[in-house]
């Protein structure tokens, strides 16, 4: 023990030996749990079904996180009972796969939201998010009313999934090139949505907030919740699940 | 004149460059950062010219060197204030979300006053403008007496201030425009990162540069928790906020992980920013003003060795026990428990060291109101750390994460150590900063620490029930086999416990309004004439040997 104390001088001495030596403590925890996560093929198991967001619905994602609405709604279902029976089946990593950043959250002030799509019209959402207190009662939840009366200035949706491809998405080239014509389209009754139906399965195209004149806000953001959840088919894998 | 010239040109430039961003910015948000950050360089190049010494310019002559024999403690009284400053407002937006909570009409239905808002604010606030100011501030004043030198490069020492407060305005701001990369406790987007980046390697730079200038042969322990933590925040930060902006004209960018392996870089830089920003900077600030309020040595020289390295390799490992149950590999879940159960040990390791310290001095417990706010910072510190390997076992954590527990957790830690320790060290310093015979009265020393002790009791214990009260009503299953509480029902039962917690909060924010006071006239020169704290009974007869008597 006194020889380690002894020792020890030598680093209470020399700055630069303590910096590198305490660096080389701090580093080995994140090589050691983060770099694998990388390589390990098992640590994401495909699934069949994911795609990535269409235009409007990373627009409606980008509300999403503006708002901040991680701080109080997880997208993360864990598997015990309770939750599978409340959110439905338990969150798998390949569903998280395209989520830059990831928005898995860590407080439940609210209900977990990972399978909220189709549970609600999109009606109930509108009237949710503009007085979350006239359809329940017993909410906290902050007033939304704004988004209906905001313009949804989403900026060049190419240049937001040439951002994601460069990160690894796997927009196509047309994707790319129509990216602001699926934006308008996704949420606008009158136009063709066939393309875009065809280049994102299960893709919900509709007016979203109520007012098929405007594209808002509302229509982004209700697009979004109500894909989150609803592109993997798990009636079809039931069969072949393995009790765990 | 050559650098006067240099330094003035150079803040033009950057008001220049920050006037071009904000004509062709892509949006609103950005626009407005960029205005905040060319008033930022304008107001510094007034200063610099204004604060130019055009006599010694005129005469050829270097401006006079500062007095060498006094330390250099300008920046360290500016950041007292702004701790202060930053720690009232840090408190007073935690108290207003709190509330919100349980009145949801405080949201007043306008998008800068939301909840999803003002929670980043607050956490901001408390953590990286009253925390961080509190670090910088107290690192600047401990390196400085433990090496017996004077601050190395002193403009950029400056620098770091005035730079760190700008990264502040504009995290604030950011939050309340919506400009946020809704990464928990990494919220700025990547030009405010970098901006960051910046100011912390000035600050890197600032502090082994007076370590390398000290007269002292040996580096005081204090400034080994200094260090790492300067490394460790420079490698979680530029690790974790990794990501590639849409425009560089614009605010937005995209993560550069996704999914799970963001998550977990995700909560290796959330944990670590507790392990670092908020443990080993405030070990530190632990291991120099506790000793000198005490007049006590250091408990155990050994045990500071042995506690520092095991507690800064150990706690890099913690992660992953804010993802136990999600899709996380299991195996990296695992690791993070085992090593954050493990991290009990050096964490108390601290606490002990800390309140031995006291061995000799523990009737200061009863007379120094000040060191009766370490002994509670230590014993809080001491109770979160227990607390924290507990809720990261798996069992335990199944019934507590996504719950109000958490968040009891981390305020526990939050308002009792970082809060009280921080409290404890502005009220070491004033006096000793302005030159001050005391502090202007320590008596509402005492009534901030006793406020401040009750409301952390209301406020952990209305969020342990209230945690524990959540956890298992969403798990409650009736005898019909069917769930028996809806989730609205479940909102419903907090409403009590949301108010208790807010009221909490009102006797924490009232102890540090009277603390601002205390400092205010303190500094302003005052002394509060008082009865003294104690006045311990003294009978001077009674106070001799007893000689034995032979019997009769």
């Amino acid at each position: 023990m006194s020889t380690l104390a002894h020792k020890h001088k030598t680093l209470e001495r020399n700055v630069s030996l303590l910096g590198l030596f305490a660096f080389l403590a701090v580093i080995v925890g994140g090589l050691v749990e983060i770099v694998p996560l990388f390589w390990v093929k098992t640590t994401v198991e495909k699934v069949e079904g994911m795609r990535p967001y269409t235009p409007l619905e990373l627009a409606g994602r980008n509300i999403y996180m503006r708002e901040g609405c991680y701080v109080c709604h997880s997208q993360m279902i864990r598997p015990f009972r309770d939750e599978v029976e409340r959110y439905g089946h338990y969150s798998l990593a390949a569903e998280s796969i395209y989520d830059h950043p990831f928005q898995w959250g860590s407080k439940r002030t609210g209900p977990d939201l990972a399978r909220v799509g189709g549970k609600y019209s999109d009606e109930w959402h509108v009237q949710h998010l503009t007085d979350p207190r006239s359809v329940v009662p017993e909410s906290i939840m902050p007033p939304y009313a704004f988004l209906k009366e905001h313009e949804l200035k989403a900026g060049d949706m190419t240049a937001h999934l040439t951002t994601l491809a460069d990160l690894g998405v796997p927009y196509s080239k047309d994707d790319i090139a129509k990216a602001n014509a699926d934006l308008l389209a996704q949420a606008d009754p009158e136009a063709d949505s066939a393309d875009l139906l065809k280049r994102y399965p299960k893709a919900q195209a509709r007016d979203f907030d109520g007012d098929p004149k405007k594209l808002s806000e509302m229509d982004a953001l209700v697009a979004y919740l109500q894909m989150l959840g609803t592109l993997v088919d798990f009636k079809a894998a039931e069969g072949q699940e393995k009790p765990r | 004149m050559e650098t006067l010239v240099m330094r003035a040109g150079g803040w033009l430039v950057v008001a220049l460059l920050a006037f071009f961003a904000l004509a062709y910015s892509a949006d609103a948000g950005f626009a407005v950062h960029m205005g905040i950050v060319m008033l930022a360089a304008l107001i510094t190049l007034v200063v610099t010219l204004r604060g130019a010494d055009y006599g010694a310019i005129a005469r050829g002559v270097l401006r006079v060197p500062a007095d060498q024999s006094k330390y250099d403690d300008d920046p360290i009284r500016w950041g007292v204030i702004a701790t202060v400053f930053w720690g009232l407002a840090g408190f007073l937006a935690g108290l207003y979300i709190a509330l919100q909570l349980a009145f949801p009409a405080l949201n007043l239905g306008l998008e800068w006053t939301t909840f999803g808002r003002l929670r980043p604010l607050h956490t901001s606030a408390v953590i990286f403008a009253f925390g961080g100011n509190a670090l910088i501030a107290t690192s600047f004043y401990i390196v400085q007496r433990t090496c017996r030198a004077r601050l190395a490069f002193p403009a950029l020492a400056r620098f770091v201030f005035w730079g760190y407060q700008l990264f502040i305005v504009l995290a604030a701001t950011g939050y309340l425009l919506g400009i946020t990369e809704a990464k928990e406790y990494a919220e700025p987007e990547w030009y405010v990162d970098l901006w960051l980046t910046v100011v912390w390697v000035s600050y890197l730079a600032v502090f082994v540069g007076t370590i390398v200038k000290r007269s002292e042969p040996h580096i005081y322990v204090a400034n080994w928790f200094f260090l790492s933590f300067i490394i460790t925040v420079a490698m979680l930060h530029l690790v974790n906020n990794l990501s590639l902006p849409v425009s560089f004209l614009g605010a937005k960018s995209y993560a550069a992980f996704s999914g799970v392996q963001d998550a977990l870089t995700q909560w290796w830089y959330g944990h670590n920013a507790v392990g670092f920003f908020l443990t080993a900077g405030f070990l530190a600030m632990m291991y120099y003003f506790v000793p000198k309020q005490a007049e006590r040595p250091v408990y155990s020289y050994r045990l500071s060795i042995i506690h520092f390295w095991s507690l800064i390799f150990l706690y890099i490992w913690a992660g992953p026990h804010h993802l136990h149950y999600t899709a996380l590999p299991d195996w990296a879940q695992t690791l993070g428990m085992v090593f954050s159960v493990m991290l009990w040990m050096p964490s108390w390791g601290g606490m002990i060291n800390g309140l031995m310290t006291l061995n000799g001095a523990w009737d200061k417990i009863r007379t120094d109101p000040i060191i009766r706010m370490m002994v509670m910072a230590l014993a809080f510190y001491g109770m979160s750390t227990f607390e924290g390997p507990m809720m990261s076992i798996k069992s335990v954590n199944s019934l507590s994460h996504y719950t109000d527990w958490t968040i009891g957790h981390v305020h526990s830690g939050a308002l009792g150590w970082n809060g009280m320790i921080t409290f404890a060290a502005l009220y070491y310093l004033t006096p000793r900063l302005w030159n001050r015979q005391r502090l202007y009265s320590l008596r509402m020393v005492n009534w901030h620490f006793w406020l401040a002790t009750v409301g952390i009791v209301l406020y952990a214990a209305s969020m342990w029930v209230a945690g524990i009260m959540q956890g298992l009503m969403w798990r409650e299953y009736g005898s019909d086999g069917y769930l028996v509480y809806s989730f609205a029902e479940v909102v419903a039962a907090m409403f009590p416990m949301y108010v208790i917690r807010a009221a909490g909060g009102v006797l924490y924010l009232g102890g540090a309004l009277i603390m601002a006071y205390n400092i205010a006239m303190t500094i302003a020169g005052n002394l509060r004439t008082e009865k003294p704290m104690t006045e311990t009974p003294y009978n001077e007869a009674a106070d001799r040997p007893l000689v034995p008597v032979a019997a009769e």
